[in-house]
């Protein structure tokens, strides 16, 4: 598809819609949000992307195979899992700082596990759509 | 007793098999982790044992919510046999999987999703929550599609599909009988449902939903009479997967089932003959279905239906011997299957059939190899002391105190066509001379020692286990009866999860 005004538009959406991931990604918790739905808004962001300039150029802008970011993810989420262990709790524990950091609200375990769920869903997402699209051109 | 050594087993299969995602390509690094991954769990799951047989019982809240409401992990002796059996299994297949999976397989990402399977097998036999346990369930079932179906050949497909329909009827069962069993009590902690069923007045409920949970724990342990998808879809995939599914797969089902009517529901007599007649006609199907088959794969197929009608018997009958008897075949029925698969993988890697027809002379090109795979047969057929025997003592003596005479002839029956079919297979297979049509190659004789020798350890690994369950009964009796008295008084695991308090089981009346 070429069309000079989504090829325009997409430039100023992706950095839009990705920030709007992020926001909902650190909104989540208490919340309505998270990482799932995060993870869906950052993904549809590079799919518009690769229908305005096609499906190469979406490659070389993400750098890495987005089947890279699934174990990517998995490691974060697991390890967020196991912190709360050192500190002599179970497994899966909700553990937070104490501090406040400015816009990102509380940070704790839960977080992280929010942040892995964001990469494996735009990871799985990603490698689906791309394969289907490059079966189909 | 609370400790956190209970989540361990399932976080190093997890650490497993998200390292090797990030290997997704690298067929050696893969091969290697796997095995070194194995390793690690089966040594972690051997400390879980003994730490479980010391204390009793191991206890972890996920997530540091108390227990009704949290999501509770427990090892009881009965769990952590199971996590050990499937340790072994694990890295046997794993090794296995090392020289028996093709690259292009490993390439399409088959370890990760193996070691899936297997965390998914450790947290069902770890969960102490029984809408955890429907999770775990789903990571299972999910994981073995992927290999069900991986490499995409045509037979895969048409069995992998008999295969995904069936399991997903039995999840809606399932879930179905958990939102059930959540409408009746409030509660989803199978302690906690334990205590609660008891001051349920409507029986009958509860009587219908407890054929729920068997009807869909019966489709996926495979029961008369919904097996078919079993035979249908085993022969399909390669042979490491097939051991792995045909060890432990549907023995989860019947794991399940136990840990259910032990804990939750008390079989009345009406279920109770249920289990009973379901349990023989399990027994007759398998093995006169295995009669009819000359592909080995398949014949093995119904050779595990046919020996999950044992199990179900043994809780059928209901008693301590029996449920004894039951957890000892299940001991035994876990190596021997896996065995089984890896052996008649080795076969097709010889001789590039399972046909039996075209299959011959393997005694007099590999003697040796021979008999390491007649001890697997022999435990398997029940020959004394071999390990498949033991547990029929216990299982046929019980039929004489709960005299279940219908039951009794159905495992003699089973028991001496499991023999005819072995001994026609070892005529066939071993000592009949090799067929003329000469097709096939020898793959094995073309391999170097280091594959040979990865083909064949897992193999003499598990045979030593099935020797050593077989020769050192006694140690598994103790094991197994301990099990079978702690499953019917479940009273110290309600207060291990719960806390102490007064306790109302439905047991304890």
């Amino acid at each position: 598809m070429k069309s000079i005004i989504l090829k325009t538009a997409s430039n100023y959406l992706l950095p839009l819609l990705l920030l709007f991931a992020v926001f909902i990604l650190l909104r989540g918790h208490y919340k309505p949000g998270g990482g799932f739905v995060g993870g869906l808004i950052a993904s549809i962001a590079f799919v518009l992307h690769s229908f305005a300039n096609g499906l190469q150029n979406t490659r070389k802008l993400l750098r890495y195979p987005p089947g890279a970011f699934i174990p990517v993810g998995l490691a974060i989420s697991l390890l967020s899992g196991l912190a709360p262990m050192l500190i002599g709790k179970p497994f899966m524990s909700g553990e937070w700082l104490s501090v406040q950091v400015p816009i990102i609200g509380l940070i704790g375990t839960p977080l992280f596990f929010d942040i892995g769920v964001f990469f494996v869903v735009i990871g799985v997402t990603l490698t689906i759509l791309f394969t289907i699209s490059e079966s189909i051109l | 007793m609370i400790d956190r050594y209970i989540i361990l087993p399932i976080i190093a299969q997890m650490f497993t098999a998200v390292l090797l995602i990030f290997f997704w390509r690298k067929v050696v690094v893969q091969r290697i982790i796997s095995v070194l991954g194995s390793l690690v769990v089966l040594v972690l799951s051997i400390g879980l044992f003994s730490k479980t047989w010391h204390w009793g019982y191991l206890v972890m809240q996920a997530g540091n919510w108390k227990a009704p409401f949290g999501i509770t992990f427990v090892s009881d002796a009965f769990s952590s046999t199971m996590v050990l059996l499937t340790g072994f299994s694990g890295l046997a297949v794993s090794m296995y999987s090392t020289v028996g999976i093709s690259r292009q397989r490993i390439q399409y990402g088959f370890f990760p999703i193996f070691h899936f399977l297997l965390l998914g097998l450790n947290g069902a036999f770890l969960a102490g929550d029984i809408f955890n346990l429907y999770v775990w369930f789903e990571v299972i079932i999910i994981s073995s599609f992927v290999l069900m179906t991986l490499g995409g050949k045509k037979p895969q497909v048409e069995g992998g599909i008999k295969y995904v329909t069936l399991n997903l009827l039995a999840s809606v069962m399932f879930l179905t009988a958990i939102a059930i069993l959540y409408g009746l009590t409030g509660s989803l902690n199978m302690a906690d449902l334990s205590l609660k069923m008891a001051t349920i007045h409507n029986k009958g409920l509860i009587g219908v939903t407890g054929l729920l949970f068997f009807i869909g724990f019966g489709i996926k342990s495979a029961v008369f009479p919904l097996y078919f998808w079993l035979p249908s879809s085993y022969h399909t995939p390669p042979s490491a997967i097939a051991a792995i599914f045909g060890g432990l797969l549907t023995k989860v089902g019947i794991y399940a089932l136990i840990r259910v009517y032990t804990l939750i529901f008390i079989p009345d007599t009406f279920t109770k003959n249920i289990f009973l007649i379901i349990a023989s006609l399990t027994l007759l199907t398998g093995a006169f279905g295995a009669l009819t088959k000359r592909n080995m794969r398949m014949m093995f197929s119904y050779l595990i239906v046919c020996h999950i009608g044992y199990l179900l018997g043994g809780l059928g009958m209901y008693t301590t011997l029996a449920l004894a008897g039951t957890i000892f075949y299940l001991i035994h029925d876990i190596i021997v299957k896996t065995t089984l698969f890896l052996v008649s993988g080795l076969i097709y890697k010889i001789r590039g059939t399972m046909n039996m027809d075209e299959l011959g002379g393997l005694y007099e090109d590999y003697p040796k190899l021979s008999l390491l795979m007649a001890i697997v047969f022999f435990s398997l057929v029940g020959i004394p002391p071999l390990s498949g025997f033991w547990p029929k003592i216990y299982l046929f003596r019980e039929t004489f105190t709960t005299h279940s005479w219908y039951l009794l002839v159905a495992m003699i029956l089973a028991s001496l066509l499991t023999l005819y079919v072995i001994a026609k297979m070892w005529g066939d297979v071993f000592w009949k001379k090799k067929p003329a049509i000469e097709k096939s190659t020898d793959d094995f004789a073309a391999m170097n020692w280091r594959s040979k020798f990865m083909l064949v350890a897992p193999i003499a690994l598990l045979v030593f286990i099935s020797l050593y369950i077989g020769f050192c009964a006694e140690r598994i009796n103790v094991l197994s009866e301990r099990i079978a008295n702690d499953l019917l008084h479940p009273k110290p695991y309600i207060e291990a999860v719960m806390g102490p308090k007064e306790i109302i089981s439905p047991q304890s009346n």
